[in-house]
């Protein structure tokens, strides 16, 4: 099934795909013509028939290029009380005129970065979908932030998709931190297309010695989004990276977040939210690697599912041998609002090394009907009592939320659906 | 304020209460005691509206309304207060976000004006007074990780903050020590007054020496098998529940 759409996608991709990275491109395009798509049969993939899903929803495999969006049209979709610095992107593409600059930071075009280290962090051989993008990415942009800056004020991707008749939009981001840098970047699409269209992103983020970075994402781009999202990271000596998810809407949403340990002291964290009903489909795979001593990381997802959507959780630790004295925590708790909600959890601990703290847990169930019953018995209406508990669940995982304006817009939209569908 | 007839009440098919009948009028205090298991707290949840329970026979009034016919919430509006025997740990929901919220829906229901923040705060200091409640167990989530005793002082604080009209404690005083049952039965007290009504289901008798009560009752086998005054505590205290056990009992064979 699967030969026939891998060599229509690559020739239609490849044939409009910009120019530059010849190298880089080639080796992608060797990865993924040695995976191809997943099939059902394909172990990663199992419980998100994402191939069948492009077959029916994407007749047209042209990438959606650059569009012009309003300055009218960035200021509305910026969070109220924002303070940041907000960088605009139409598919993928950078739109530099309606772009801050941040100061002390270098941010262009990927174009202009001839970079050979495209791929060195997300790997093509890895993922099919990540070695798809690393063939055939379109726009895209490279960061710089130089040893030492500490960027105060958070970077906020702002990215518009408009797709027609089921296009395919390829970003690609490079994000480098020198030692000792510091810099938090929120990531928020908004979708102005009305059919359907697939979305292959890749984001690789190199880490420097003590950097501490931080990358929120939050998805909500509706009934129309297929999105598959490669994340990945290099931590070194003494590093942190913390990642804050949270889904609350999509056809069918891959979100792939890795987070390679290379140095020792150092912290990975992942939070995660997918609050769902009707079809969604959202699937979180994530993957620490711990390859050093002394190192931490932790992880909390949290589903809410309504309606008949569907939601995917695994969660991959990996502790090498030589990577004694590992603190892993891992956690995903689900509750299922109706009979047609499904969610497969599965965390997948691979432990070489004998001298490790790690712990995980997985729960699925239903709203705790006695505190419900406790709210109620104080006067608590009963759709306001699991609003409550609800907001409860969600609010762990946005609490780590440090940006005080998108914590609040993350919030309201959480707030939002809970007193619709939920 | 209270009419309880002929009430029935079963769980999962069980009957567990066969023909409560029960009348508490406003400024009086009820006991209720018995056997474990002889239904107490099931007509404490049935009163406050749990619907696992099916009532199968009977019926409720409370002042006036028909008290059965009402969702928990509007029953709690209506004045109604259950303190649970085992308060439930609500993780991630704030303590004074959970109360403010009850206080204002309550209030709405009453045709009176939410409180602001300001108001809610004094308020709160002030019931917070009355039973001796320490700051920190509020900045914390809801009952999470609360002691046996601070879960129970929670409740009569919250009691406090709602002002009900009819106040079902159930258990209350298990688990507490001394100093934390006289405080509490103090917050009870100072609560009392003629207008409304007081419930307390305990085991012991020590309890009825702070909470002095009009009237006490036995349940057993989910029926009122005796009433009298507090008297009766002492005596039950002292002699058990044996002697009432065999009297209903023998009736029940003959
Ligand atoms: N959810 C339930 N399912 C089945 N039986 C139940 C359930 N809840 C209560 N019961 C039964 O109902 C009966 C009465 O229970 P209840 O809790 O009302 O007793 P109680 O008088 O409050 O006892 P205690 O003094 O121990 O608190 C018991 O036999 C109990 O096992
Ligand atoms: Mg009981």
């Amino acid at each position: 099934m699967s030969t026939l759409i891998k060599q229509d996608i690559l020739v239609e991709l490849l044939a409009n795909a910009g120019t530059g990275f010849e190298q880089v491109r080639v080796a992608g395009k060797e990865a993924f013509q040695a995976q191809g798509f997943p099939t059902n049969k394909s172990e990663e993939y199992k419980f998100t028939a994402i191939t069948k899903k492009i077959e029916q929803r994407i007749q047209n495999f042209q990438l959606a290029g650059a569009f012009e969006v309003t300055a009218e049209q960035v200021k509305s979709n910026v969070f109220e009380g924002f303070e940041g610095d907000v960088l605009v992107f139409t598919n993928g593409h950078f739109q530099q005129a309606l772009s801050s600059t941040v100061e002390g930071v270098e941010i262009s075009p990927l174009s202009e970065k001839a970079s050979t280290a495209l791929g060195s962090i997300a790997k093509p051989e890895k993922d099919p979908f990540c070695a798809l993008n690393q063939s055939s990415f379109d726009g895209g942009v490279f960061i710089s932030v130089p040893k030492k800056a500490q960027i105060q004020k958070p970077i906020l991707f702002l990215n518009f998709f408009k797709a027609n008749a089921g296009q395919v939009i390829q970003p690609r981001v490079w994000i480098e931190a020198g030692d000792f840098a510091e810099v938090t970047f929120i990531n928020h699409s908004v979708n102005l297309s009305d059919t359907s269209y697939f979305v292959n992103k890749v984001v690789e983020v190199k880490g420097g010695v003590n950097t501490q970075i931080r990358y929120y994402k939050l998805q909500n781009e509706g009934e129309n989004a297929i999105e598959v999202s490669n994340i990945e990271t290099d931590i070194q000596k003494d590093g942190r990276f913390t990642s804050v998810n949270i889904s609350l809407s999509g056809e069918m949403v891959r979100n792939n977040l890795s987070i390679n340990i290379l140095g020792s002291n150092s912290e990975g964290n992942m939070y995660g939210l997918y609050l769902l009903d009707g079809k969604s489909h959202v699937d979180n795979h994530t993957n620490v690697d711990h390859t050093v001593p002394h190192s931490e990381s932790n992880e909390l997802y949290k589903g809410i599912l309504a309606g008949s959507s569907r939601g995917v959780f695994n969660g991959k630790i990996f502790v090498r041998q030589d990577a004694q004295k590992t603190n892993a925590f891992q956690q995903n708790n689900n509750i299922l609002l109706s009979e047609d909600a499904v969610v497969n959890t599965k965390p997948q601990l691979e432990i070489w090394a004998d001298d490790v703290k790690c712990s995980h847990g997985c729960t699925t169930g239903q709203l705790d009907e006695e505190a419900l019953f406790y709210l109620q018995a104080r006067g608590i209406g009963k759709e306001q009592a699991r609003g409550l508990l609800l907001y409860a669940v969600a609010g762990e995982v946005i609490e780590h939320i440090t940006d005080e304006s998108f914590r609040d817009y993350c919030i309201a939209q959480v707030q939002e659906r809970l007193g619709s569908n939920f | 304020m209270l009419t309880i007839k002929n009430l029935h009440a079963s769980i999962e098919g069980t009957p567990i209460l066969r023909g409560i009948n029960l009348e508490v009028k406003a400024g009086e205090v009820h006991a209720i005691m018995g056997p474990n298991g002889s239904g107490k707290s099931t007509l404490a949840s049935v009163l406050a509206g749990r619907e696992e329970y099916e009532v199968t026979e009977g019926e409720v009034s409370f002042k006036g309304k028909d008290l059965l016919d009402l969702s928990p919430e509007d029953r709690a509006r209506e004045g109604v207060f259950l303190a649970f025997q085992y308060p439930v740990e609500i993780p991630g929901v704030s303590s004074t976000n959970f109360l403010r919220t009850a206080v204002n829906q309550v209030r709405e229901y009453r045709g009176e004006e939410a409180l602001d923040a300001v108001k809610f705060l004094t308020l709160m200091k002030e019931k917070m007074k009355l039973v001796e409640m320490d700051q920190k167990l509020l900045s914390r989530a809801l009952n999470e990780g609360f002691s046996g005793g601070e879960k129970k002082r929670n409740e009569i604080f919250q009691m406090a903050m709602l002002a009900p009209t009819l106040s079902i404690l159930d258990e209350t005083d298990s688990g507490l020590d001394i100093d934390a049952l006289r405080i509490v039965s103090n917050g009870v007290n100072q609560l009392k007054s003629k207008d409304n009504a007081t419930i307390v289901v305990t085991h012991y008798q020590r309890l009825l020496d702070y909470i002095v009560p009009d009237f006490v009752h036995v349940l057993y086998k989910g029926q009122i098998v005796k009433s009298g005054t507090k008297e009766l505590a002492l005596e039950l205290e002292e002699k058990g529940y044996d002697w009432i056990k065999d009297e209903v009992d023998s009736k029940a064979t003959v």
